[in-house]
């Protein structure tokens, strides 16, 4: 993880001082919203007392996707991170720690769709440089970091996302895009593009992790009373 | 071959109802409390004569592990945490039961639970596996709800607490320390052991870390017995295992088969067989990025099991098979993994923290083959000198995918070296390029 980040993405952020070269404009302020604060009071319930700093990494994911709602670009400003501090009587070292060693943590805005793309060597074997190919030829985006012109898409290189029987992958946002190829990555785009995310899972005629042309396995075991067998990532929680 | 009535995980692809009105039709939360009522270390015993072995790569007896947690609380707290961080490249069987399964997880959770003196569990599951969680998190309400959890657990008088907690990205929260340090609200950095999570764990209490898998299938074998668990598999890798392949094969999937099924009929018959026949292969790692590669002469007689898979100098893992055809470049391949592992490093080691960068680099230079053949000897020894040297496993599991390469493909990536030294000329090491960077990242 050590040096993933660099650090002026928060050392020299203090809200009300004027960003650096290549540093995001800080935003001065921040509240939790009602949205927000309701999950908080369910997140704190989980944890012993006195152990609330388990709630730091959880916390910050709150922070994240409320800028998500409320700007489009969801990441953890530096003053943000000191609200939660407060909030969990940590210090706020400690919650920049946290920000900045964890990869999912954006400590710059980022677009409305976050593209991450899988590399690792199961994926790459199934085609992740033709995916990143055309991610980068749809949204004019060169290098790993950067956000379109549009402000649409960034796009970030990411380790292994543990769904490699279904190879290669994208996640985009909170969803995984299965099965790709460089024709339905660009689709895949375009869709997001005109605002109509597509049913995240497999892109191809493929049902979650089942060999594609149907189970070699659980022949005996009828399907049940449940619904119907749509596709697992549509039913949604 | 595993028969279909020996299989525990009958929804792994989600084709039915993966809610607690489908669980139960499948036999979960069946008889929940009558286990409960044979007591923990009843439970406990059972699980040893079982033979279960850890299913998260290391391989460690699951009942043995259980009985190391404390009989007697001396005032605190016990906890089991499952390990959902699935991380591991090549690895995404958990992500199945997870999201497939999550009532058989649950149930056992509360059967592992009691059986350590536990009124809670936490499960880490990876932050990427967001929509997984959320989906986990409606089985739970269901349960808390159905009063199958929460006080007073199916009746049973034990009062338990089932909790998620996701991670943020970092394939060394897998390390069960880093993982008890992440949920703590640190910086996933391993703990120098001892003491164990078993005397000291999560808050300084007494911990059980085990893998989704290894709980997942508790509730079954207690149900059926430890015998009928015993009797599949062979002696000391006994039990069935979800597998996954991945890589070059026709029809990459998710499967559950009896532990010692030879490798090649689990591709052949799971995943299609190999693009373009089996004589394509050139070489399968077999469970997860940290084991060493197999050569495909290997891998046409190797059983799929901790100790066969040992006795070819490689390991079960988690049994996510990565298999690679001759067109696979497996120099580049093993030099991703380089990479991966010199991203992943959390720093808190020197020799892993600088060895995984130094190996990554030397692995580029490989890749090209703008190397010296004696420098091959030099990568080798340096995996050595990382591996062993560190807190956590990170270390070595940096180091063994590279000493498989050199074991296995070392004519290749001297043909490599050759190659580039006809192409730039033979008078030594062609010149570095001034803008490569050399310096620590």
């Amino acid at each position: 993880m050590s040096g993933q980040f660099p650090a002026e993405n928060i050392g020299h952020g203090q809200p009300g001082h004027a960003p650096r070269p290549g540093e995001p404009a800080q935003p001065s302020a921040f509240a939790f919203d009602g949205e927000s604060e309701s999950l908080i009071t369910g997140i704190l319930a989980k944890y012993p007392e006195g152990k609330q700093a388990s709630a730091v990494i959880p916390l910050l994911y709150v922070v994240q996707k409320q800028l998500g709602r409320e700007t489009g670009s969801a990441w953890v400003p530096r003053v943000a991170m000191d609200v939660v501090a407060a909030r969990l009587g940590m210090p706020p070292i400690r919650v920049y720690e946290v920000a900045t060693f964890y990869l999912m943590f954006n400590t710059k805005p980022v677009g409305r769709y976050h593209l991450q793309v899988c590399t690792t060597t199961p994926c790459w074997l199934r085609g992740s440089d033709e995916v990143t190919r055309a991610c980068r030829e749809a949204t004019g985006i060169r290098h790993w970091g950067e956000t379109s012109e549009d402000g649409l898409f960034t796009m970030t290189e990411v380790e292994c996302l543990g769904a490699c029987a279904n190879a290669p992958i994208l996640q985009v946002n909170d969803d995984y895009y299965e099965d790709l190829d460089a024709g339905r990555t660009v689709e895949l785009i375009q869709a997001l593009r005109r605002g109509e995310p597509p049913a995240p899972g497999p892109t191809i005629d493929r049902f979650g992790s089942m060999p594609q042309g149907g189970r070699t396995t659980l022949l005996d075991v009828p399907d049940g009373e449940g619904p119907p067998p749509a596709h697992p990532a549509t039913v949604e929680a | 071959m595993l028969s279909d009535k020996d299989r525990i995980f009958t929804n792994i692809y989600g084709q039915n109802d993966w809610r607690l009105a489908g669980a139960r039709a499948r036999g979960d939360w069946d008889g929940t409390a009558a286990i409960l009522a044979k007591g923990r270390d009843a439970i406990v015993n059972e699980m040893k004569a079982s033979g279960l072995r850890g299913r998260g790569g290391a391989g460690f007896p699951t009942g043995l592990k259980w009985s190391f947690m404390p009989k007697v609380s001396d005032g605190r707290p016990s906890y089991l945490v499952i390990n959902g961080d699935e991380s591991e490249p090549g690895t995404c069987k958990d992500r199945e039961i997870l999201r497939n399964e999550p009532h058989k997880l649950i149930e056992s959770a509360l059967i592992a639970s009691f059986a350590m003196g536990a009124h809670t569990a936490y499960i880490y599951i990876r932050g990427e596996y967001y929509r997984v969680a959320q989906r986990l998190q409606v089985a739970i309400d269901e349960a808390y709800e159905a009063g199958l959890i929460g006080r007073n657990a199916c009746g049973s008088g034990w009062d338990f607490d089932f909790h998620i907690h996701s991670g943020a990205g970092a394939y060394i929260c897998g390390e069960e320390t880093a993982l008890l340090e992440s949920l703590e609200g640190k910086k996933g950095m391993p703990r120098m052991k001892p003491p164990f999570p078993a005397a000291m764990g999560l808050y300084g209490c007494p911990t059980t870390v085990n893998n989704v898998e290894s709980i997942a299938v508790a509730s079954t074998i207690l149900r059926r017995g430890a015998s009928w668990f015993a009797g599949l598999g062979r002696p000391n890798n006994v039990g069935t295992k979800l597998m996954s392949i991945a890589g070059h094969v026709n029809r990459p999937c998710v499967v559950e088969e009896e532990l010692g099924t030879p490798m090649r009929e689990i591709i052949e018959r799971h995943a299609g067989g190999v693009r373009g026949g089996w004589d394509n292969l050139k070489a399968v790692i077999p469970g997860g990025c940290s084991v060493p590669i197999l050569p495909a002469a290997t891998c046409a007689t190797v059983l799929m099991d901790f100790d066969s898979l040992r006795a070819e100098r490689s390991g079960l893992g988690t049994a996510g098979m990565i298999v690679m055809d001759k067109s696979t470049d497996v120099i580049a391949a093993i030099a991703r993994f380089a990479k991966f592992f010199k991203h992943e490093s959390c720093g808190q080691c020197t020799p892993c923290r600088e060895g995984t960068g130094w190996m990554m680099r030397m692995m580029a230079r490989m890749v090209e083959g703008r190397a010296e053949v004696e420098e091959i000897d030099m990568l080798d020894q340096v995996t050595r000198q990382v591996e062993g040297h560190t807190i956590c496993a990170l270390g070595d599991a940096s180091a063994w995918p590279i000493q498989g390469l050199i074991r296995h493909f070392r004519p290749e990536m001297e043909e490599r070296i050759a190659a580039y030294k006809a192409r730039h000329g033979r008078a030594g090491l062609a010149p570095t390029p001034e803008n490569l960077p050399v310096a620590a990242e």
